[in-house]
């Protein structure tokens, strides 16, 4: 019998045909390849979301490996001598044992720490970029809501984490979690036991949430992530206007290799920066907190930076506290609830829903592929703005006494700083933006009326001086430019429209010099000179 | 979708067409056009070229020696931890080091080969937006179809069947959650009483005040304008069992002692609470539970850290600045005849955050 050749050059041919006439596809496949990205460094913000939740994946799993999320009391007998011989959830024993008895246990513990933090902060980024450059206006509504969840789930998924090591520092939030939660007026404190599975803390929080951390809340979000970037796909990225670009394209360069060779690139960079991160810088010192006790607490107790703003609150909401006797019983609805419960429902309902209401106010029902420039939407520049303004103040109020301790400001002026800012802030913000978009609107007007400064000043022969200005396209008998706005970029420098010419590229040596060659020719040319 | 407009014409075989052709028509038909398409060097293997690929070619390199290091710190640093030890701590920073090092030698090399010798490209894919009304119409109709296959509106008794069916079948799939259920007010009404409820947790006795390791305590213990933590002297009373027992004991000075028992006859259930110089008050906050343990002796203010409210002692606890509504509640405290402190009685108003059927 004749054995058959093997023919390597073949291959990939017979392959490929192979794979095509099972699964047909090739054009589906080349589809992909052939899709184009336009390109933008504020369209990366949610990448590194994207690829810190990778990371999460990655280290989460790890971590499982060795967390035991089990709230038994057991005697502390591990190799961190100040903790020895004392009481503690095993929860706590088995994070404590993460960091000092596995062997890189420490720095994925904080790898995974440091993602989380990144990842939220990597949203509200990219949330501020989508929001104010019109990114989530129709067709887009379904994917910005989408993306909205996504940072209420992030922020529970991120709590969840931090509470399951059961230190003195997360008990603590449990607590204020209970209180919250108690709060809800009638079923208050039926919620509370339900959820703890008795009264404070009980036995079985930390396995509930242990179970919401692993696999309810990370499936939500995986889910949620597909259908973000599923609709992306699907619509295509938005671009910023410019010269050939329109509603009704999309210019960039192709998937494959250009794009997904950056993207590639661009993960390993946030990887790098995370892993530098998890092993240099420390974070959550669990060991430092001890183990939960009801009754201890050290002064400068923050949660996780995206939680602050509702710690903030905590501390802002004045004491306004309702009660009232029915049927001869006596209620009570505490401050909490409204700050903690309605409020953080009412920003929910506003975030989710804006689309929906700008577009209604603008009776606005078009297709929209082409961003805005913030200084082009004055209001919902302002809105924006005035919603950031609110969440600072917050924000800077849930540290408020570590702002007093360093500045050597009184706690309780602190408090009442954030109190009147929190109400003169955002307005103020809304002024403020509104009026400097305006004034760079108004701005590119006048550099296209008049063109771009050259910085010559003249003297007319009566004496007068003016300064020489260039036209930025055809003018009419006044001297005024013919060229419209078009929503981009207008070059206000010489340097921009080619006057001065481009600066030298390259960084320790200039590349524009390159050819060996020429150099040398130019040399020779140089010496037959002399 | 419809940007396919296959040329039937088109012959990927013609001996004439180049790859690249292949390439620009595959992308038409997928409704890209690439309109720029330029090499990045237009003379191949130019010293700057060269240069970039050196560049990373190095890049690669170091990721390669990075990840060698890493794998070498992981294995053979001394890691194992010790107390006060030296290298062990550098265990942590090298690996951190190492591997970032390794991850962004690779993300450089790749991001300088797309920006740097990747040809130049421009391509323009057109969106197609326009809803195509013909498709509309057809899966419409065949949405109202099925409905009206079911016919549901027909057919009452199918009607109700379902309701009836249905509705028991999903209460049946939410029931289960009340597995989850416990009676706030149920076993000892835990919300209105702690660990010194004696009935409940000493068989009747009166609950000594203990220290943190369980020893009770005696008034000499606590010296003139100190304060301790103490817990309730019942099995499991100092642990997180108790969470809502930690109390504060405080001895005042004379002149404060005297204001205080002045002013306690202001709050009717703090009547007689107090013991000579020394009074007891919860040490959870009433806002929202933590611990309210920052006590400024010279004003006799009690801090709690979480969110700064602040409780004024020698005024029943009243609270006079930040968030909390409520004052700490006070545990009535007496000395026993062995000269240790004991509460004369549980807590008399709820400790801790706030509830609805709090009256």
């Amino acid at each position: 019998m004749k054995k058959k050749r093997f023919d390597l050059a073949t291959l990939p041919e017979r392959s490929a045909k192979g794979i095509d006439e099972r699964f047909h596809a090739s054009t589906p496949l080349r589809r992909m390849f052939n899709k184009v990205f336009p390109d933008h460094w504020s369209f990366m913000l949610g990448e590194i979301a994207l690829y810190s939740f990778i990371v999460l994946l990655l280290t989460g799993t790890f971590l499982g490996l060795f967390f035991d999320p089990s709230m038994e009391e057991v005697k502390y007998d591990g190799v961190y001598t100040p903790l020895k011989g004392i009481e503690m959830s095993k929860a706590y024993e088995s994070t404590l044992d993460i960091s000092f008895e596995v062997r890189g246990g420490l720095i994925m513990r904080q790898m995974h720490h440091w993602a989380a933090l990144l990842f939220m902060a990597s949203i509200v980024v990219h949330m501020l970029r989508v929001f104010f450059t019109g990114a989530f206006r129709k067709p887009r509504e379904a994917n910005w809501m989408i993306g909205f969840l996504l940072f209420w789930l992030g922020f529970m998924e991120g709590l969840f984490g931090y509470s399951i090591p059961d230190d003195g520092l997360s008990g603590t939030g449990l607590r204020v979690i209970n209180a919250i939660t108690q709060s809800i007026p009638v079923i208050g404190s039926w919620a509370g036991f339900a959820l703890f599975g008795g009264e404070f803390p009980g036995t079985v929080i930390i396995p509930r949430f242990y179970i919401l951390h692993v696999l309810i809340f990370p499936a939500i979000i995986l889910g949620l992530i597909a259908a973000h970037m599923g609709l992306l796909v699907k619509q295509k990225h938005t671009q910023w206007p410019g010269p050939g670009r329109t509603n009704k394209n999309v210019v960039g360069v192709r998937m494959f290799p250009g794009f997904a060779m950056k993207g590639g690139g661009f993960f390993m960079i946030t990887f790098a920066v995370i892993a530098a991160m998890g092993g240099l810088f420390q974070i959550n010192p669990i060991w430092l907190f001890g183990p939960y006790q009801a009754s201890v607490i050290s002064s400068a107790s923050q949660p996780d930076w995206y939680v602050m703003f509702l710690d903030g609150i905590a501390r802002l909401w004045p004491a306004w506290e309702t009660r009232f006797e029915l049927f001869g019983n006596g209620y009570t609805i505490p401050p909490i609830f409204w700050a903690a419960v309605v409020l953080p429902g009412v920003i929910v309902n506003i975030g989710l829903l804006y689309p929906f209401l700008e577009a209604r106010f603008t009776k606005d029902k078009e297709q929209h592929h082409l961003l805005q420039r913030p200084r082009d939407t004055p209001v919902r520049t302002g809105l924006g703005m005035m919603a950031l303004a609110f969440y600072l103040v917050l924000f800077a109020s849930g540290g408020n006494d570590v702002i007093a301790q360093h500045f050597d400001i009184s706690l309780n002026a602190m408090t009442w700083i954030g109190r009147i800012a929190l109400l003169l802030a955002p307005p103020a913000a809304f002024w403020i933006s509104y009026r400097i978009a305006l004034g760079l609107q108004q701005h590119d007007r006048e550099v296209l009326a008049h063109g771009v400064e050259t910085g010559i000043i003249k003297r007319a022969p009566d004496g007068r001086f003016y300064e020489v200005h260039q036209p930025l396209g055809p003018v009419d008998d006044h001297g005024h430019g013919q060229l419209e706005y078009e929503g981009w970029v207008v070059p206000k420098k010489m340097n921009r429209i080619g006057a001065l010419g481009p600066a030298i590229r390259g960084f320790f040596s200039p590349l524009e010099v390159e050819d060996k060659e020429a150099r040398k020719g130019k040399a020779k040319e140089l010496a037959g000179k002399k | 979708m419809s940007t396919q407009h296959n040329d039937s014409t088109f012959d990927p075989d013609e001996p004439h067409l180049t790859r690249f052709d292949l390439v620009r028509e595959g992308a038409r038909r997928d409704g890209v056009e690439i309109v720029h398409y330029e090499p990045r060097f237009a003379k191949a293997g130019t010293a700057a070229e060269k240069r970039v690929e050196r560049t990373i070619a190095f890049w690669f390199m170091i990721t390669g020696l990075a990840a060698l290091a890493f794998v070498v710190v992981y294995v053979a640093w001394p890691w194992e931890y010790e107390f006060g030890g030296h290298l062990d701590k550098w265990y942590t920073p090298m690996l951190g080091a190492t591997l970032g090092l390794a991850l962004f030698g690779l993300g450089a090399a790749q991001i300088i080969w797309a920006k740097r010798l990747l040809p130049a490209e421009v391509s323009v894919q057109e969106r197609h937006d326009d809803v195509d009304t013909v498709e509309q119409k057809l899966t419409g109709a065949t949405l109202v179809n099925m409905g009206q296959e079911l016919n549901v509106s027909r057919r009452p008794l199918l009607k109700g069947a379902i309701a009836l069916g249905a509705l028991p079948l999903g209460a049946a799939a939410v029931v289960p959650l009340g597995g989850m259920i416990v009676d706030p007010h149920g076993h000892g009404d835990p919300l209105f009483h702690t660990g010194f409820d004696a009935k409940q947790f000493n068989e009747g006795k009166p609950v000594r005040l203990v220290r943190e390791d369980g020893t009770p305590i005696r008034p000499e213990d606590v010296s003139v304008g100190g304060q301790i933590t103490a817990f309730p002297g019942v099995p499991h009373g100092t642990t997180n069992v108790h969470a809502d027992s930690p109390t504060l004991l405080i001895h005042l000075r004379d002149n404060d002692a005297k204001l205080t028992r002045e002013n306690l006859g202001r709050v009717e259930v703090n009547k007689g609470g107090m013991w000579q110089n020394f009074v007891a008050y919860s040490k959870i906050c009433t806002h929202l539970g933590c611990p309210a343990s920052l006590y400024e002796q010279q004003t006799n203010r009690l801090l709690c850290p979480c969110h700064q409210s602040q409780f004024l002692i020698t005024d029943n606890a009243k609270p006079i600045f930040g968030p909390a509504t409520r004052r700490l509640p006070m545990l009535p405290i007496g000395v026993d005849d062995e000269g240790f402190f004991y509460a004369t009685s549980d807590y008399k108003v709820p400790v801790g955050a706030a509830f609805w059927e709090r009256p």
